[in-house]
């Protein structure tokens, strides 16, 4: 047999919270998909426990979550102490939404992988996304 | 993490470990038969039962139905949703987990999403093996839904002991279309959307065209007929065990499913699509017939790669 191609990169595209707007993480998905990536789209409202168990039971190398309420700074903080708590803190997390510069540099630093905010191109998510997932890769072999 | 240590965290039912030795599996490599053997036959007891049909009748929903119900009467249940990928990048956007939220965060069920990656028969090439794998982990029943589902694509017999055809009212002509394939397959036919209009039209098609397996009116929005298709489903595994067919039809989907794999093996061994493209010219001048050209592109495949 030809030898395998590159396992496609597994992301989940996650909606966290009461914000009600997927119209942006349903482009980013069909973005993705449209770059090669297998996509797990969660729907609305998910919980940041829904969230990290989702990502552990898809085996994501990457979760994408999509924030527009403002209400980041308690949700992904939240998410990622539940994928360590998990055993799961090789998963790559990149945030898109509204997210102040302050606040970015703030999740950078907490371990989130990559912010983008809104006017980034379906190719910036992409690349941010696909390095994230390569981090992720080398981490777990 | 040796592939012994990631086995016996499967067989121990650590949700990680589960998922990585499902990923692990869907690259069908090597590492994945000493997985395989390292974790030996899975326990027998688990029931494998498949949900498909065609797009939008409401598979998800069913199948998110029916955890609800097999949580209820204290079943574990893993869940593997099939969806699509493209032919042309090879992405999927996989949406099966959407109708089932509710059961996210809950110990006792495990979804995964499993992309088909170009396979015919509206399963992956590894969902078997991923069967294998989530029955090895100690879930009492695993739900397989297949993608969307037409025609001849009827693979999933391969890997379910009972396969559920779920089909919806309004969709006469579609079950004309479905009759030489998918029609012949189901041990079970749930109508879904049984509440509206020409679920009853559709319950008798289905007797006209001769279909003599158990039909169950779902409404699965609201829970109803799902405890009578889980019986149904329930009832037709165990008169399969009590005469020995489960052994038999297991046996026999193996054999399904190492054909299926042989076929894509020799598949990808055929020249690539610029020689093929030279043949369709020579095919399109008249210089030569169709079955001349394959039997060229039968011998200038490539021998098995070391």
């Amino acid at each position: 047999m030809a030898a395998a191609a590159v396992r496609p990169i597994r992301v989940v595209i996650a909606k966290p919270g009461l914000d009600g707007h997927d119209r942006g993480a349903k482009v980013i998905a069909r973005g993705l998909r449209d770059d090669g990536m297998e996509v797990v789209y969660t729907g609305l409202h998910r919980t940041p426990e829904q969230i990290a168990a989702t990502a552990v039971e898809e085996d994501a190398d990457v979760v994408g979550v999509s924030i527009l309420s403002g209400a980041h700074m308690t949700l992904v903080p939240r998410i990622l102490a539940l994928l360590a708590a998990e055993g799961a803190h090789d998963v790559g997390v990149v945030v898109g939404g509204t997210i102040p510069g302050d606040d970015a540099e703030t999740l950078r630093n907490a371990g989130v992988t990559a912010v983008l905010t809104p006017g980034a191109s379906l190719a910036e998510v992409s690349a941010a996304v696909r390095d994230a997932a390569a981090r992720r890769r080398s981490a777990i072999g | 993490m040796s592939v012994d240590a990631l086995a016996a965290r499967v067989r121990r039912g650590e949700r990680r470990a589960v998922a990585r030795a499902l990923t692990l599996v869907e690259g069908l490599g090597p590492e994945a038969d000493v997985l395989l053997t390292a974790l030996g036959p899975p326990p027998e007891a688990t029931r494998r039962v498949a949900v498909t049909g065609p797009g939008g009748v409401g598979k998800s929903t069913l199948i998110a139905a029916l955890v609800a119900h097999l949580r209820a009467e204290g079943c574990t249940v893993a869940v593997l949703g099939i969806d699509p990928s493209s032919p042309l990048t090879g992405g999927a956007v996989l949406g099966d987990r959407v109708r089932m939220a509710e059961h996210d965060t809950d110990a006792g069920v495990f979804v995964r999403s499993q992309a088909g990656r170009g396979a015919a028969g509206a399963i992956a090439a590894a969902t078997g093996c991923s069967v294998w794998i989530l029955a090895a982990s100690g879930f009492d029943v695993i739900l397989i839904e297949t993608v969307g589902a037409g025609q001849d694509q009827v693979a999933v017999v391969g890997v379910a002991d009972v396969v559920t055809l779920a089909l919806a009212p309004g969709a006469g002509d579609a079950v004309q279309a479905l009759k030489a394939g998918l029609m012949e397959i189901p041990d079970v036919i749930a109508v879904t959307r049984a509440d509206a209009p020409g679920a009853e039209l559709l319950v008798a098609d289905l007797r006209l065209a001769g279909i003599d397996c158990p039909v169950v009116r779902t409404t699965a929005l609201n829970g109803g007929g799902v405890a009578e298709l889980w019986a149904t489903v329930a009832a037709g595994v165990d008169a399969l065990a009590a005469d020995g067919g489960l052994e038999r039809r297991r046996r026999a989907g193996m054999a399904d499913q190492l054909r299926a794999l042989a076929i894509a093996r020799l598949a990808s061994q055929l020249p690539g699509a610029g020689e093929l493209d030279a043949l369709a010219g020579e095919v399109m001048a008249g210089r030569r017939g169709v079955s001349s050209a394959v039997d060229t592109a039968v011998e200038r495949a490539e021998g098995p790669a070391g």
